[in-house]
């Protein structure tokens, strides 16, 4: 069904809300360590089709496998997460009331169980990852501050970071750069690009400028389902994506 | 040097509880049997049993911390474990009065005389040995806790649905416990007991003995909940709180660490229900009242919920309070208890344990960002301030 340089399939994936098509007839192919933009008017099924692959949302019909031979339409989100996916939301949700540190500590990879966690005793591989996380995240000078006291932007970093602490195959990222200041948007960027040597990341942003800057392969959708496909300047001069942007 | 015990759970303010409990274990009954009841020491014996009793409310009101507090969990029907626990208790205590009976029969309780029962129900059978008994004030709360927490937490009820069905559930419990075909003595409960393992129950040693258990078990729940929310998954609890969503698509299950909670938290409430029935010398179904859960959830919230002394220090409060109004101006109580539900959640969210330590916090940055400007802080102090910030989680609603 899916050759092995495929990290996510999507075919023919159509949801509906109280006779609302969110998604309609969605086909969507990911390479192994691809990384890819989706851009979309609101509404136009990004944030659904992220619920469709972390198993929030189960589509009425259509196949969505992952890594070869997962059928993640059998998964709950939890099962997903621990199948490799990690997902960051649009609005930053990081746990505020602990410390940076302490964030990344509970989102590393391991055992899952309530008894590991009641018998738990950091391991020195374990803080060196954490090490190696902040320093990514560039957010190891805060590392022992609370959560809550973190920029917006410091938050979506975090959030990554955690993200990275999973060790997904596939990232999920929607609106990284929302609310941030052009630094940290470029920072951003820096980071994303960093962390897209190692693993398959979807972005999915509003901020042109940002796509621009990530200079990845784009998909834009429309209504439920795929309108444009390619590189940025390809999809930005389709006159049906300037139709959709515009002609309203 | 506190803070390396038990993986740096207890903190020195919990050590400072711990030893106030264990003195008080010790003192109380000292104060109660060997000072003459002429010196201004003496504590006179029903004031040991109301303080036991107070005891008890602190254990149920931590209990309810653990959920509610750590783990975002509104229990209205926190009531119904510890009542639970309670009639097991009170099982064994009337297996115990044998023909002491006002009908003198060697099986079965009076009750079951005057209905005209003619053989003992096999639940009760077992009840006459102590430690089926104490077997039983932790399994029974801890099996129903268990039960309602799957179905409620995999089926991801959350917030208030999930306050109003354990609301239900504790209704459902004081409907039942009515009825006297249930077996437990319907309206009036279980009461008359004689002896708890051969010690007099009216005999002001035992009544000492079982304050110190109270103040001991109390002590015992202190380290338990502390050890817990320390720990790796007592972070987890918090992160479930705050967003549960975000901990389930990190690959944790909510609903297993939920559970996990709830169930410690109900056997804890059930063996403050088991202490607290020899105390006050009756169980009857008004202890599955809905309002007395409320009360719970007032006693932690005056208190300060998200932190340990807090539960304690609001249930012993309240109550003393109580005990004075009911005794001074009763017929205001219920308007002192809703006007101070009323004035905490306006005026102090944070319970007041959780206002002293923002208060304490803020006058703490304050001083470090005075000094700040004067001269650099030591490594040392800063490792020690953001260790400090650690400790004080602020607490957050339950969604």
């Amino acid at each position: 069904m899916t050759n092995t340089n495929t990290i996510l399939y999507l075919d023919g994936v159509s949801v509906s809300f109280d006779g609302f098509r969110a998604i309609n007839n969605l086909s969507l192919v990911l390479d192994r360590g691809e990384m890819r933009a989706i851009i979309g008017p609101n509404g136009a099924g990004k944030t659904t089709m992220m619920d469709i692959i972390t198993g929030k949302t189960r589509p009425d019909t259509g196949t969505v496998y992952f890594d070869g031979t997962h059928d993640l339409t059998r998964y709950d989100e939890a099962d997903i997460a621990m199948l490799g996916i990690g997902r960051k939301f649009q609005k930053p949700t990081v746990f505020e009331s602990h410390t940076v540190e302490d964030n990344i500590a509970l989102s590393l990879k391991g055992p899952r169980t309530v008894l590991s966690t009641l018998l738990n005793r950091r391991s020195a591989d374990d803080a060196r990852r954490i090490d190696e996380i902040l320093a990514t995240i560039r957010l190891e000078e805060r590392r022992d501050e609370l959560a809550c006291n973190l920029s917006h932007g410091q938050k979506q970093w975090l959030e990554i970071g955690m993200l990275l602490a999973q060790d997904p195959k596939l990232l999920l990222v929607d609106e990284p750069v929302a609310g941030m200041t052009d630094a940290e948007t470029e920072e951003t960027v820096r980071l994303l690009k960093d962390v897209a040597k190692r693993h398959s990341v979807i972005v999915v942003e509003h901020d042109m400028h940002f796509v621009r800057e990530l200079g990845v392969k784009v998909t834009c959708l429309h209504e439920g389902s795929v309108l444009s496909e390619g590189s940025l300047d390809h999809v930005s001069q389709d006159p049906r994506v300037i139709e959709v942007y515009l002609g309203r | 040097m506190s803070s390396s015990l038990f993986g740096g759970g207890l903190d020195r303010r919990i050590l400072g509880l711990l030893a106030i409990l264990t003195s008080a274990a010790v003192l109380v009954p000292v104060l109660n049997l060997a000072v003459p009841p002429t010196s201004s020491f003496h504590i006179p014996t029903y004031a040991v049993a109301l303080l036991g009793k107070y005891l008890c409310y602190a254990m149920l009101a931590l209990s309810l911390d653990l959920v509610w507090g750590y783990c975002g969990i509104l229990s209205l029907g926190h009531g119904a474990f510890f009542a639970l626990g309670g009639y097991a208790m009170g099982m064994y205590l009337m297996r115990q009065i044998g023909t002491r009976g006002v009908y003198g029969h060697p099986v079965l309780p009076d009750f079951m005389v005057f209905l005209n029962w003619k053989e003992l129900p096999w639940y009760w059978y077992g009840f006459d040995q102590f430690w089926f008994a104490a077997l039983m004030v932790m399994l029974v709360p801890g099996l129903l806790a268990f039960a309602f927490g799957w179905l409620a937490f995999r089926s991801r009820v959350t917030g208030v649905y999930l306050s109003i069905i354990t609301q239900a559930m504790t209704y459902a419990l004081l409907l039942a416990f009515f009825r006297n075909d249930m077996g437990f003595g319907g309206n009036n409960g279980l009461t008359d007991f004689k002896d708890i393992l051969g010690f007099s129950l009216q005999a002001p040693t035992t009544r000492a003995a079982l304050f110190s258990i109270s103040a001991l078990m109390l002590a015992i729940a202190v380290i338990v909940t502390a050890v817990l929310v320390s720990s790796k998954y007592g972070k987890l609890m918090i992160a479930v709180r705050d967003a549960e969503s975000r901990t389930r698509f990190l690959g944790w299950r909510p609903e297993n660490i939920k559970l996990f909670a709830f169930t410690v938290s109900a056997v804890m409430a059930g063996i403050a229900g088991a202490l607290y029935v020899p105390q006050v010398g009756i169980i009857n179904p008004s202890e599955f009242a809905p309002a007395n859960s409320i009360e719970i959830v007032i006693w932690t919230a005056v208190g300060g919920r998200g932190t340990i002394l807090g539960p304690v220090i609001g249930a012993v409060a309240v109550n003393w309070g109580k005990s004075w109004f009911t005794a001074a101006i009763p017929e205001l109580w219920l308007f002192a208890l809703g006007g101070l539900f009323i004035a905490v959640t306006l005026l102090l969210p944070k319970g007041i344990v959780g206002t002293w330590d923002a208060w304490r916090a803020a006058r703490r940055a304050r001083r470090s960002a005075g000094k700040g400007t004067s001269q650099v802080e030591p490594p040392v102090a800063e490792g020690t301030t953001a260790r400090t910030t650690r400790h004080s989680i602020e607490p957050q609603p339950a969604e």
